[in-house]
């Protein structure tokens, strides 16, 4: 038998230089509409008299801002403010992607459980999450932790230094002493013995057949190790303890009620999709395979890690692809429980200087990279479990 | 996500309009039949829709003041909430004839983002209201303290300021909306509310108890609100800005809404029937009929019954700067002539 490859050799013919001008023409008119707007756009800011460039990136910002990972003060540049909103809105995703996908893992295995209670008590967290808007969920959020928790006068000590009150979760700061660096040092060193140790476990159970706990053992030589250098260094780590003072504690490590909220909520709902996503993968694998390899004796454990998940990750990856770029994307909700997110500090921008076309371009690009970035990564992803699964 | 969208738009909008804007806005809004006013989101006093739906204050009032000097009719207008930063881009780009939704007159709004102001219709000034529990007297005794705040205001560059000169350190928690900011400061997340005396004063009514909170004395910065036009357009600009003079001076002059009419036929005084078209022809030089100032006295009264309409009787608020030049304050009207 033989088979003509029906692909287009490259060539002169009617119908593809007909097919290349159709599409030089369509290719002309977007550019020609993109070249129209941007001109026009310019000649209209200036026509008003409206400043347009990013020259105002240099300029002093002189706006506060209440809640930064970087030092900041009102005298650094626009720029430098609009770092600091892109840092909160990808510390904020970021964070709410892992624990999304902790508990989405759960919620997900909670759907198909056996476990009647647990699997509609899922049911019902999914549907509830899923049917509100993120934005209801975030007021709602944010008004119960403002009014369950006490004025800082009266907060909850939880444990030494750990405090809890209306102006966010305290704790005690981590310091170096003298002699921290041999400790890190050694910490290191323990880090690779352990992982060491748990590679080595692999290839012999691999090798022999034997079971060995490899990660265990290589946990436990971290741990033990680590806690001698802690001991023998001379416990180079203190804590600076958050201090109440005035109108609020001062010192040690903040987490503001708007983070939390945000985190919350943004965890709360994604989960609720990712949930749907692994429930979907799971019962995309037939029950047949699952059932063999019990009938063979292998553990459910095994059979969850070995069977199981890495033909419903196939499944479960690209959804939740989308549902890590919906994560990021509401994250600018933020502007509506006050956290200075790269929308809120963006948009006071624009209430000082008006250049609304060049900030709207910059949250743009900003969300845009941060994205395609995270599909990326998920393609690969996805690429390596079905090459495994082959 | 939603206001990202709104905005989206009228940068949009911005974009794709013909630049025409430069001239005619007055034919625009006689062709229309109606006057596209920008107003704010809810401020009460100033502009807030009532149980009916109708928009009061003194911003809407000065709205139904520029309708009924232009069209002859005070209802003739459109009512546009605004957020704080779409006032001065729904202007530039055309998408509001004007707004009068307390926006503070700023050199950098005036000069580089394509719109004029016209005519000061309130003089405010930033404060801050703290609860009464936390006893404090002095905006200088509250280093530490945590303060609510609106986003995309000359409030946030003020408070910024006021830290960096006191050497205070002041924590803000910034807010899309003014209900927002309100409400967290109500539920104590905050120590301190800012924003203008006058809206202080009105949230302090709303609230279930308005002696738990304390206003403190310290005014912060000059808020001088005036209504906004686009730039480019001097007939327009002189139209807003004359009926504000229109209305101010009204009040000087002791013309009212009760008695316009009898006074523009029988007034001797010379001022008052040059501003009310008994003589000469005043709307004539901003292209309006000789009725101007009388169709939009008629329609909402001079300023002092528009101040004690709307922010006297239901918000308490005194005259303070905004009294007339005479009675001690700084309201001074160009002379109509």
């Amino acid at each position: 038998m033989s088979f003509t490859k029906r692909t287009a050799k490259p060539g002169f013919s009617v119908q593809n230089i007909g097919s290349a001008l159709s599409q030089a023409v369509v290719l002309t008119v977007v550019l020609g509409i993109v070249y129209v707007l941007f001109t026009n756009t310019q000649e209209n800011l200036a026509l008003r008299g409206i400043e347009s460039g990013f020259e105002f990136l240099d300029h002093e910002a002189g706006l506060p801002i209440g809640d930064s990972l970087i030092a900041y003060n009102p005298t650094r540049s626009y720029g430098y403010a609009f770092l600091v909103g892109i840092l909160n809105t990808l510390f904020v995703s970021f964070l709410a992607v892992v624990f999304a996908t902790i508990l989405g893992v759960f919620v997900g295995i909670a759907r198909v459980s056996h476990n009647w209670l647990l699997a509609k008590v899922a049911a019902i967290y999914v549907e509830t999450l899923r049917n509100l808007p993120l934005l209801l969920t975030l007021f709602f959020i944010y008004s119960v932790v403002l009014a369950a928790l006490p004025h800082p006068r009266a907060a909850i000590e939880l444990v030494e230094g750990v405090y809890l009150s209306k102006r966010g979760f305290y704790l005690p700061r981590p310091m170096a002493e003298a002699g921290f660096s041999i400790f890190l040092t050694a910490a290191l060193a323990a880090l690779a013995l352990g992982l060491g140790f748990w590679r080595w476990a692999v290839t012999y159970k691999m090798r022999t057949g034997r079971p060995m706990p490899g990660f265990w053992g290589g946990l436990g030589i971290f741990v033990i190790l680590t806690g001698i250098a802690y001991l023998a260094t001379g416990r180079p780590i203190s804590s600076e303890l958050p201090v109440y003072a005035g109108f609020n504690f001062k010192g040690g490590l903040a987490m503001k009620p708007e983070f939390a909220s945000l985190l919350i909520g943004l965890v709360l709902y994604t989960a609720a999709y990712i949930g749907e996503n692994v429930r979907s993968g799971i019962q995309s694998v037939q029950a047949g395979q699952i059932e063999a390899a019990n009938a063979l004796g292998v553990s459910n454990a095994v059979v969850t890690r070995k069977v199981l998940l890495p033909q419903a990750l196939r499944v479960t990856i690209p959804a939740t692809t989308n549902d890590y770029a919906s994560l990021v994307k509401n994250s600018s909700l933020a502007v509506a429980i006050g956290y200075p997110d790269m929308v809120s500090i963006g948009g006071t921008i624009i209430g000082q200087n008006g250049q609304a076309v060049e900030i709207i371009g910059m949250w743009m690009a900003v969300y845009l990279t941060i994205n395609l970035i995270i599909s990326l990564g998920m393609n690969y992803l996805n690429a390596r479990v079905l090459h495994v699964e082959r | 996500m939603h206001k990202i969208m709104k905005l989206g738009t009228i940068a949009a909008t911005a974009m794709v309009a013909a630049g025409a804007v430069s001239a005619g806005t007055l034919e625009k809004v006689r062709e229309a039949g109606e006057l596209a006013c920008g107003v704010s989101e809810g401020v009460p006093g100033f502009s807030n829709p009532n149980s009916d739906g109708v928009w009061v204050g003194l911003d809407a009032d000065f709205c139904r003041a520029v309708a009924a000097a232009v069209l002859g009719d005070a209802n003739a207008v459109r009512y546009v909430p605004l957020a704080s930063k779409q006032k001065v881009l729904a202007v530039s780009s055309g998408q509001v004839d004007m707004t009068s939704r307390t926006t503070t007159w700023t050199m950098k709004r005036d000069s580089a983002e394509g719109v004029d102001f016209t005519a000061v219709v309130y003089y405010d000034g930033q404060g801050f209201m703290v609860s009464a529990e936390a006893g404090i007297n002095s905006a200088k005794e509250m280093d530490g303290a945590t303060v609510c705040v609106t986003t995309g205001t000359t409030t946030e560059l003020n408070l910024a300021d006021f830290g960096r000169a006191n050497n205070l350190s002041l924590e803000p928690v910034v807010f899309e909306g003014k209900r927002e900011a309100v409400d967290a400061y109500a539920l104590g997340r905050c120590d301190a509310l800012t924003t203008d005396m006058s809206q202080l004063a009105a949230f302090r009514t709303s609230f279930a108890d308005p002696s738990a909170h304390k206003i403190l004395p310290e005014v912060i910065s000059k808020e001088p609100l005036a209504p906004l036009v686009a730039h480019g357009d001097n007939q327009w600009k002189d139209i807003v800005t004359w009926v504000v003079y229109g209305i101010i001076t009204a009040e000087e002059l002791g013309v009212t809404q009760a008695n316009v009419a009898d006074m523009a036929a029988n007034s001797a005084d010379p001022s008052v029937q040059r501003m009310l078209g008994s003589s000469g022809d005043t709307g004539g030089f901003i292209g309006l009929s000789s009725t101007w100032m009388l169709d939009a006295i008629s329609a909402v009264g001079n300023y002092g019954e528009i101040y004690e309409r709307n922010l006297t009787e239901t918000l308490g608020l005194e005259r303070g700067l905004n009294a007339q030049w005479k009675d001690g304050g700084i309201l001074y009207a160009m002379p109509i002539r």
